[in-house]
C-alpha cells in the first residue's frame, strides 16, 4: 500500500509499504477513506519531538471502513462498518480508562518504559506519532492497524457525512475539552491563542459553553477571518498589542479564561526579544519548546482564572513565571485528548446541527499530494487552514 | 537507509519497499551543504587559527579568527535547523565580515598577498551561493503563494451564530423534546 513515511527532518515521503495485518486478536485494518494533517504532525515534520525513526508512517486522524477484524473483537465491530479513529489507542479496561481518562490509558503504550524513564509514567498509546507513545504506524496511508480495535473506534451514524465525522478523530474533541476545562460562566471572556484548526475548534466550543465574548489572537488574515466568522473578536498579534487589546476588552480586568491553541512552536517575532532567545535555545538543543504563548498568558489573565492548554508541549520549557501563575492563583488544565470520553456528545451536536466541524477543511488532495501538502500547511500558503487527504 | 529502516521496524509494522521523491527542494539541499561547510570551515578555524593566520600573512589577529570561528558554526547550526533563512541570513553577514578582514589584509607589504587574494575568491564565490539560496528559500517559503482567500462565511454553525451562542448550556433540544 501507499503511505507517508517520515525520512527525517522535513522529509516527508509516499512510499510503498507492505500492507498492515492482524497481528493480536483484538486488532482490526480498515480501509482508510478519508485522513487529515494536523498541527502535531507539524512538529513532528519538524522533528521537535523526540523519538521519531526513519519509517514511521505519519497520520492520527483517520477514518475509514473495517476489512478484517481479529477473533478477539467480538462484535464489537463487523466488516463494512464505517469508524473515526480516535488518536489515542485505549483498551477501555484499566485504572485510567474506567475514569474517562483515555489519553493516559495504562495499557496500549508499547514503549511503556521508553514514556517512563521520559515522563515519569505511561501515557496511552498513539498512532503516528513518536515511539515514546509507542512508535504505532499512523493512518496517512490507505489501510490502517487499529489495535484494541473493540475500544478504540467512533462508529458513523448513518447520514454523517465523512467530512462531519472525520475530526471526532482529534481537532473537534481537542477543542472541546480545550473549552470544557476552561469551566467557562456566561460573564467569562475567553481569549484563544492560535487560530489554526485547534483554535478554530475551541472558539467554537467556547461560543457553544456560553462564553459572554471570545477573543481570538493570531496573525494569519484567513484564520483570523476565520475566527471572526465563528463569533470571536479578533487580535493580529503582528500588528497590535495583544496584552494592551486584551485589557481593553475585558475591561482591565483580563480574560477569565485562556486557552494555548499554539503550542511549542511559537511564532519568532523581531519585536520580541524573548521569542528569538527561545528559538536560539531550541536550535542548540537547550530548551526543547518555545513557550511565548504560555509566558504572555499567565501575564495577561485575570487572577483566578483558568489556562487550558490543548497546544503541544515535548519536554522542556524555560523562564516560565511561576510568580505570578502562584500568587494569582491560577489553574493550569492540559493534556492529550481523552477522544472518547467526548464521542457520544459531540456526535449528538454535530447530528443536531450545532456544529460542523468541516468549515475547516480548506485543502481536499490525493494522499500522493501529501508531502508537498505538509510545506503548504506549514507555511501557511495558499491560505491552507486544514488539509484532507483521501488515499 | 530503508534497509535501516525496515530492521529497527517492530514485528508487522508496515516495512518500506519502495520509496517515493523526498520534498527536501534543491533549495533545501544547497542550505544543508553550506550548514556542514560552515561548520567545518568554523572548525577548522577554531582549531587551527594560527596556520590560518600564517598562511594569510595576518599574525597576531589568532582571536579574530577564532570568534570567526564560533560564528561560523552557529550560522552553520542555524542553516541545518528549520530556521535555514536565519541561518543563511546571518551567513550572508558573516560573509561581509570576512571580506572586510581579509581586504584588511591585504596591503603591499604582507608577504602571502596571493593566499589572501585566494581566500578573498572563494569567499566570494561562497557568499553568491549563500545569497542565491537565500532567496530561493525566501520564495519556497512565501506564505503569499498560492492563492489569497478569507474565509468569513465559515462560521460552522449550521443554525447561525445566534443560535449557537450558549446552546451547550441549555438543556439538550432531545431530552427537551421527549
Ligand atoms: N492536546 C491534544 O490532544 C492536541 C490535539 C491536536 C493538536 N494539538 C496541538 O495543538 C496545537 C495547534 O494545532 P493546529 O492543528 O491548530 O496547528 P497550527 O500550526 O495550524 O496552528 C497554530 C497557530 O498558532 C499561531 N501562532 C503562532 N504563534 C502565535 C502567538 N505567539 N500567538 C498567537 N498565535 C500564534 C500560528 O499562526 C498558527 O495559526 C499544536 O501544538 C498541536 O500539536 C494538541
Ligand atoms: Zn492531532
Ligand atoms: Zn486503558
Amino acid at each position: 500500500m501507499r503511505a507517508l513515511v517520515w525520512h527525517g527532518k522535513e522529509d516527508i515521503r509516499c512510499d510503498t509499504v507492505t500492507d498492515p495485518e492482524i497481528e493480536h486478536e483484538r486488532d482490526a485494518i480498515i480501509k482508510v477513506t478519508s485522513c487529515a494533517i494536523c498541527g502535531s504532525d507539524l512538529h513532528l515534520f519538524h522533528n521537535f519531538i523526540p523519538a521519531m525513526m526513519p519509517g514511521d508512517i505519519m497520520g492520527h486522524e483517520t477514518m475509514g471502513e473495517v476489512v478484517e477484524v481479529g477473533g478477539g473483537v467480538n462484535g464489537a465491530l463487523k466488516k463494512g462498518e464505517r469508524i473515526v479513529v480516535p488518536f489515542t489507542i485505549i483498551c477501555g479496561e484499566c485504572d485510567q480508562c474506567r475514569r474517562g481518562n483515555f489519553s493516559v490509558c495504562e495499557t496500549t503504550n508499547r514503549n511503556k518504559a521508553l514514556a517512563e524513564k521520559i515522563f515519569g509514567h505511561t501515557t496511552a498509546g498513539l498512532f503516528g506519532y513518536t515511539h515514546i507513545t509507542g512508535g504505532y504506524p499512523g493512518g496517512q496511508a490507505e489501510y490502517l492497524r487499529v489495535p484494541y480495535a473493540d475500544r478504540t473506534h467512533i462508529k458513523i451514524p448513518a447520514g454523517m457525512t465523512d467530512e462531519q465525522a472525520l475530526f471526532l478523530s482529534d481537532i473537534l474533541p481537542t477543542g472541546w475539552q480545550a473549552a470544557v476545562q476552561c469551566d467557562i460562566e456566561p460573564t467569562d471572556s475567553v481569549a484563544v491563542w492560535g487560530c489554526g484548526p485547534v483554535g478554530q475548534m475551541s472558539i467554537r466550543s467556547a461560543l457553544l459553553l456560553g462564553a459572554r465574548q471570545v477573543i481570538a489572537i493570531d496573525r494569519i488574515p484567513e484564520r483570523l477571518s476565520m475566527a471572526e466568522a465563528g463569533g470571536a473578536i479578533t487580535i493580529d498579534f503582528d500588528k497590535e498589542s495583544v496584552v494592551e487589546r486584551l485589557n481593553a476588552l475585558t475591561d482591565h480586568k483580563g480574560p477569565d479564561k485562556c486557552i494555548d491553541a499554539t503550542g511549542m512552536e511559537s511564532h519568532v517575532n523581531m519585536a520580541q526579544p524573548a521569542t528569538l532567545l527561545d528559538r536560539a535555545k531550541q536550535m542548540f538543543m537547550l530548551e526543547s519548546d518555545r513557550p511565548h504563548v504560555l509566558r504572555e498568558i499567565i501575564y495577561v489573565c485575570r487572577p483566578g482564572g483558568v489556562i487550558s492548554i490543548p497546544g503541544v508541549y515535548s519536554g522542556f520549557s524555560d523562564k516560565i513565571p511561576m510568580g505570578a501563575l502562584m500568587n494569582k492563583g491560577l489553574t493550569v488544565r492540559t493534556g492529550q485528548t481523552h477522544v472518547n470520553r467526548w464521542t457520544d456528545e459531540l456526535v449528538r451536536r454535530i447530528e443536531e446541527g450545532q456544529i460542523d466541524p468541516s468549515f475547516v477543511i480548506t485543502h481536499r488532495v490525493a494522499l500522493e499530494q501529501g508531502p508537498e501538502m505538509y510545506r503548504v500547511f506549514r507555511d501557511k500558503q495558499d491560505s491552507c487552514v486544514k488539509v484532507v487527504l483521501k488515499p | 537507509m530503508n534497509f535501516l529502516a525496515n530492521v529497527a521496524r517492530s514485528k508487522g509494522d508496515p516495512k518500506i519497499v519502495s520509496s517515493g521523491p523526498s520534498v527536501r527542494t534543491p533549495a533545501d539541499r544547497m542550505a544543508r551543504a553550506l550548514g556542514w561547510f560552515s561548520i567545518g570551515l568554523g572548525t577548522v578555524e577554531l582549531l587551527a587559527a594560527r596556520r590560518l593566520t600564517r598562511a594569510l600573512g595576518m599574525r597576531g589577529r589568532e582571536g579574530l579568527i577564532r570568534v570567526f570561528g564560533v560564528r561560523e558554526i552557529m550560522a552553520g547550526v542555524m542553516s541545518l535547523s528549520v530556521d535555514k533563512q536565519a541561518g543563511l541570513k546571518s551567513r550572508i553577514a558573516g560573509d561581509g565580515l570576512d571580506i572586510l578582514a581579509l581586504l584588511a589584509a591585504l596591503r603591499f607589504d604582507n608577504p602571502r598577498k596571493g593566499n589572501v587574494v585566494l581566500a578573498l575568491l572563494m569567499v566570494g564565490a561562497v557568499t553568491m551561493l549563500d545569497v542565491r539560496s537565500a532567496q530561493d528559500l525566501a520564495v519556497q517559503h512565501d506564505p503569499k503563494r498560492g492563492r489569497r482567500r478569507l474565509y468569513p462565511d465559515r462560521s460552522g454553525f449550521p443554525k447561525g451564530i445566534a443560535m449557537a451562542k450558549g446552546a451547550a448550556r441549555r438543556l439538550p433540544s432531545r431530552a427537551a423534546a421527549s
